[in-house]
Parts: C-alpha cells; structure tokens; sequence
C-alpha cells in the first residue's frame, strides 16, 4: 500500500454531510487527479471534529492546517494552493473572535484547548468504514488483551477500578453492572448497545457510532466475555441513517477479519453482533422499555427488579450500556484503570462529551474531563454566548434535567454536582439560554415534550405531566394565579415520587429547577402579567411611542389585521384588542417608535 | 480479506498499518517532533527540492528520527535553494540553505541529531503565522 505525504481528513459527520462535505470530498479528489497527485495525498472522510458550528470542516495533515466552512468549489484552490504551492488558504482559516487573529493549527484553537479525547479519541481522525485504520490506532488490541491475558473477573476488576459510571445518564457504575450480569448463571446472555439518544439537541452517540464504531463493537465483545455472552443487539434509532450505515460496514468487516464470529482470535471465544431499530421512542432509551420494544413489545417500561441483568431480553439475563460508556472501555483496558482514574473528580472519573447547543457561539460536540467547570465550558470552549447577549441558563440532561443559572458557572460538572445542584448530568445535552429566552416556556417546550412521549401506563406520567403542562400553558398566557405555582410544585414532587420509570420520575425537574432559580420570573408572569424576556406573545404589547411617531402611516399599511389608526403626520394608535402581536409595524417603523411593553 | 486468528496476528497488523497512519499521529502532536519544511516553489523544485525533501522523509525514518517533513512555498531566499527550514522542539527554527543531498544528511547528523550548527544558516528575516 501506498504511503502518502499528506492526508487531507474531511468531516462526514451528520453536519458536515448536510452542508456538501460529500460534494467536497469529490472534487477535492477530482483536482487531485487532475494534478496527478493520486500517490502523494490521500483523502480521507472521516467522523465528527466537534466543532459544529464551523463546519464543513477539512484538516490538512501533516501541518495541521484547520480550514472551516469550506464549500465544494474551493477545492481547486486547497490543491493549488495549499498541496502544490504550500500556502495556506488564509480565506478560510478560523479568525478568533476575540483578537482576530487567524488559527491555523485547531490545537491552538479555544474550542480544542481544554478538550481530552478518550471516546471521541477516533472522531475526526480515522476514516470509521476503514477497519484497518481502527486497527492502526491499537484497535481490537483491547479485545485481544482480554481473550489472551485477562479473565473475565480479572476484567471487570479493572473497569470497576477504573470508576467509570454509565453515560447515558444514570451514572451508575458500569464494572458493577457487569459483574450482576455475569453471576447470573444461564444457558443465553445478552449484551445490548443503547443507542436511542433521544434528548433534543443531544447528539454524542450518534457521532460516536458515525465517527468510530468499531470502538463500540469491541467493548461489546468485552462486556460479552466478561458475562458469558456471545451475541450482542445494538438498539438504534432508525432516524440515525448514517450511523446504521457505518455500523453494517464495520460489522461486515470485523466479521471478515474474524473480529466477530465464531472462535475470536484462536481464543474459542464466540460473539457475533446484530442491529434493531427503534421508532424514536424517548421511553425506549429506559432499559426496561428498550427490551421489550427489542422483543416487538410496546416500548413500555417496567418495574425493576426483576433487573435486566437478571432477567432482561428474553427473559435472559441482558447488560444494557450506552453507546459513550462502552467507547471509553477499550481504551480502558489499553491504557490501565489507574491511568483512566486519574482523569476527572473524584466520584466522576474519566471525561464526559456534551453536545453544546443553543445561543453559544461555538455549537458542537466537545469533550471535557468531569470536573470542568461550566464557565470554562461555555465560555472558553464554546465561545461565549451569541450575539454579545447575557448569559441566563443551561440545561443540562435534556427534559430530564434541570437548569443551571449563573450561580452554578464555576461548579465543577460531574454527576453528584449536577444532582446536588437539582440538575442531572444525562446523556450530555448542554442547550445554552440567553437573556431572551423566558423560563416558563422553557419549561413548558419540555412538558409538551414529555407529555407527548410519554408511554402513557402509568398515572402519574401519563395525566400529572399533562396537567403540569396545561398549567404551563395558562401562565404563559397570563392566566395564570400564584396558587398555581404551588400547585406545580406538588404536582411536580408527586409526579416524581410515583412514576414507574425513569422518564416520569426526572420529567418535572426542567419545572422543579426554573421554579428554584427563576421564581421571580413566574411571579412576574402571574402578578405583573409581564414577560421580561418577551418570548410570551400573550403577555406583549406592542406601543406607539407619540414623540416618536411622525404619522408616516407605514405601519397600518403593513398591519394585516388593521388595528392601527391614526391621521397622516399624526401620531398612531394600537388598538391591543385587535393585535395578534405579529410584530410587522415595529419591524417597518423606521423611526423607532414603535416597543413592546 | 484474510482472518485475524491471534493476537499475535492482530499485533503484526497493527505495525503494518500504523506506518500508514503515523503522518496523522505525527501531526497530532508536532511540538515533540522535529518539523522540517522544504520550500517547493518552482525555483526550489528546479535546485532540487524535491530529492532532498525525499531523502529527508526516508532517511529520518529509517535512522529513528521522529520528524514531520511538510512542503512549504517559496520562502523568498531563491538564490539559496533549496532551503530547508528545521525546528527542532523548544528551539527556534533555523533555515538553511543550498540544501542538497549531501547537505541534508549532514543536517540530520549534526544538528538534528546533536545540535551542533552546520554551515549554509540563513538568518530568520520573517515571522510565520501559527
């Protein structure tokens, strides 16, 4: 094989790909030939670099050039330029927005600096339909490492000492899990991939399976050899194309070298792996209601125990761990628990990938070592919030979390942390809110987003969450009465106490949490019927300030409903009754006049 | 493709392929690694650069010397050419000039290897971008 003087590494991240990072790869390819440089660089896609909001992003190695936003018809100009000439394409350098100096290197970039990258070690660097790639970069070793030197116990020991906890959310310790599942005696075993990341604006797994999913396969194989498994079911969800695709190359390929299958490395030991889709259920990412959906249930939890890892998929004994928890493991077993507990704080060990989100300037995929503080995250990493605007709040752990207000910047973010905080860590969705987002609707976009997935067998879930959301609903219409914000404080600790899963028992928390650290702004919403922010619709008004107005008449010319009146050179009126708070006069005065109250 | 049937099988894989992949670990980290740039603009090209920034590739690997060896543009010292520039870790770049074969591999014994000056230094009149 060839051996290349430069590689040319293109995301093909989910993000990339919508803005033509195929299209780039193409003619990049293309201007190569053309140039008859087919033996000296090698174009490689390969999965997400993390940093989003730049994207199509394409790297130039071995110099370590960073070039973003890049579009398919620059591509011309990167060969001539950059491969043939040496020069680099200043045009399409990142500018740091704080001295507008230009970055070549990503290494220097603000956004990479307080990064360690243990699941995501391979995003952005291998090309993920490439086996042997992963093999270069010691994968599989893990796997090997295991089956020749280690026993089942021994490997659990070491997870265990490691002190890796579950990713998707819970946090519970995933070397304890695996020893429950491997006590279990039985004549089939079960090891499941939870791959249904459901948050809205979470998108770690996905990129992990997009950007390395042998990583995965081979934790599987482990987990498996540790319990006594040999088949293996990982549950995505079907709106996750391109990871599915990945997912059928590398298992075609490990199957191909024997990494799969029968007898795994002349160890005797079997383990073979299959995919499920799920609908898009938020449910089924509980693990209850993932394997009954597996089974061709309804996707509906149950109560534990039984626990899977005594009675699961099938009614076998199941482990069931998320996709980020199982990509830290081989690297676990490489590089030794005493190295892997030295990352991170003290009952959080390791690194957590979030999915920054929201009103910050740097949207991606970043991961940090537990115990990073949120202000180093949003405003060193991500860049501070968008527009020069205020910062409010963050959630964290999608509708399962709560928020985390200006108070909580300089807490170092780690499972216990968050909790203690009344927030959770979750999956790692990070949704940042500015000074114009309002709480209450905040907390109302979560219920009706738990209202409508919730699976609707249980009580509490099914009407609490619907009651908490209509009475959401009525405050942010400025209905609401102060007897209503105690009403949803019970309802909400009700709700929580009594719900059967995971999902009902964390649905009110977004509700909880405002109402801790914003309770001014409800009461604002139903004493003053104001909305500061001025996100409630029903709560604005908008006003004609008449020194201001000059009677040009422009904006009862654009008023669709007709509402504004007034004489020419005249100062205007609007008539509030009639207003549907559309926002077309303020948008067309010229002069100013025109605000909201 | 052919089964993998033992660790030892999958150790032997790995060292085949990593040396497709070390440009990429290289450039993770080039501040621990001797960086040589070879200026390839046509003047440099035409004197020869293309030889020398070969050697450079070859023989750093082969006598163990962890190097990243890019093709840069013309630096603007054309009557010297080819130039080199040589940054080894912690230390200024040095540029020299009328590199040839012969010079380059001096340059890998001598300065790379023990720090010791060679002749041809042309003095630094530039800042580069980061």
């Amino acid at each position: 094989m060839e051996k290349y003087k430069m590689h040319i590494l293109i995301c093909g991240g989910t993000g990339c790909r919508a803005s033509a990072s195929e299209a780039i790869q193409s003619n990049l390819q293309e201007a190569i030939k053309a140039k008859g440089l087919e033996d000296e660089v090698q174009v490689v896609m390969t999965g997400c670099f993390g940093f989003c909001e730049k994207g199509p992003i394409v790297k130039i190695l071995p110099d370590n050039t960073f070039y973003v936003e890049v579009k398919p018809e620059d591509a011309e100009e990167l060969i001539e330029e950059h491969i043939i000439k040496g020069r680099k394409v200043m045009r399409l350098l990142y500018v740091d927005p704080e001295n507008k100096e230009m970055i070549s290197d990503s290494k220097h970039m603000g956004f990479y600096k307080k990064q360690i990258r243990i699941a995501l070690r391979n995003c952005g660097f291998i090309n993920p339909e490439n086996v042997d790639e992963y093999i270069a970069r010691d994968g599989y070793a893990a796997l090997g490492k295991c089956l020749a030197e280690m026993t089942p116990q021994t490997v659990i020991d070491e997870i265990k000492e490691s002190g890796l906890r579950g990713r998707g959310g819970g946090g519970f310790p995933t070397g304890l899990k695996w020893e429950f599942a491997a006590k279990n005696e039985a004549d089939q075993k079960y090891v499941v991939c939870n791959a249904d990341e459901g948050d809205p604006g979470a998108f770690m797994d996905r990129s992990i399976l997009e950007g390395d999913p042998h990583s995965v396969l081979e934790a599987m194989a482990i987990c498996g050899y540790t319990m006594g498994a040999d088949k293996g079911v990982i549950y995505i969800r079907a709106e996750y194309p391109l990871a599915i695709t990945r997912l059928k190359v590398a298992i075609k390929q490990a199957r191909e070298y024997g990494l799969l299958g029968n007898d795994i490395l002349g160890s005797g030991f079997n383990f073979d792996v299959e995919m499920r889709y799920g609908a898009g259920a938020f449910v089924c990412g509980e693990e209850t209601a993932l394997i009954h959906s597996m089974e061709g249930l309804r996707g509906e939890p149950t109560v534990k125990p039984p626990f899977p890892a005594e009675s699961g998929y099938n009614g076998k004994p199941t482990n069931v761990n998320n996709v980020e928890t199982f990509a830290n493991i081989p690297v676990i077993i490489n590089k030794g628990a005493s190295w892997f507990n030295k990352i991170g704080s003290e009952k959080s060990k390791g690194t957590k990938v979030f999915a920054l989100a929201g009103k910050i300037n740097n949207v991606g995929l970043i991961e940090v070592p537990m115990g990073t503080t949120l202000r180093e995250v949003i405003y060193e990493i991500g860049g501070g919030i968008k527009d020069g605007k205020k910062f409010k709040a963050v959630q964290t752990g999608g509708p399962s979390g709560g928020c985390l207000t200006e108070k909580h910047l300089d807490t170092p973010i780690d499972f216990d942390n968050l909790i203690a905080a009344g927030s959770m860590m979750g999956s790692g969705g990070m949704i940042v809110m500015d000074e114009d987002d309002c709480m209450v609707s905040m907390a109302k976009f979560y219920l009706e987003f738990t209202v409508e997935e919730s699976c609707g067998k249980c009580t509490p879930c099914r009407i609490g969450n619907k009651r908490l959301h209509e009475i959401l609903h009525k405050i942010t219409l400025g209905n609401g009465t102060k007897e209503d914000l105690d009403l949803l404080r019970n309802l909400s600790t009700v709700i929580k106490d009594t719900s059967l899963c995971g999902l009902g028992q964390t649905s009110p928390n977004p509700v909880l949490s405002t109402l801790e650290n914003f309770y001014d702004e409800y009461i604002a919403h139903v004493e003053d019927h104001k909305c500061a922010a001025g996100q409630c619709k029903a709560l604005m008004q908008y006003v004609i300030d008449p020194e201001l107005c000059v009677g040009c008449t422009l904006c009862s010319r654009n008023c669709p409903v007709d509402c504004i009146s007034g004489e020419r050179k005249e100062a205007h009126i609007i008539d509030a009754s009639k207003c549907i708070k559309c926002g077309a006069c303020m948008e067309k005065c010229k002069f100013n006049a025109i605000s909201i109250q | 493709m052919a089964k993998v049937k033992s660790l030892a099988d999958l150790k032997r894989m790995k060292e085949e392929l990593q040396s497709k992949m070390d440009l990429r670990e290289k450039s993770n980290d080039p501040e621990g690694l001797v960086q040589i740039k070879v200026a390839m603009a046509t003047c440099g090209i035409a004197s020869g650069a293309k030889e020398v920034m070969e050697f450079l590739i070859e023989e750093t690997a082969k006598r163990g010397i962890r190097t990243v060896v890019t093709q840069t543009g013309c630096m603007g010292y054309c009557y010297a050419e080819p130039t080199i520039e040589v940054q080894i870790p912690g230390k200024e770049p040095i540029v020299f000039g009328d590199v040839d074969i012969k010079k380059a591999d001096q340059i890998v014994e001598k300065y790379i290897k023990n720090g010791e000056l060679v002749d041809g230094i042309i003095p630094v009149n530039y800042k580069t971008l980061d």
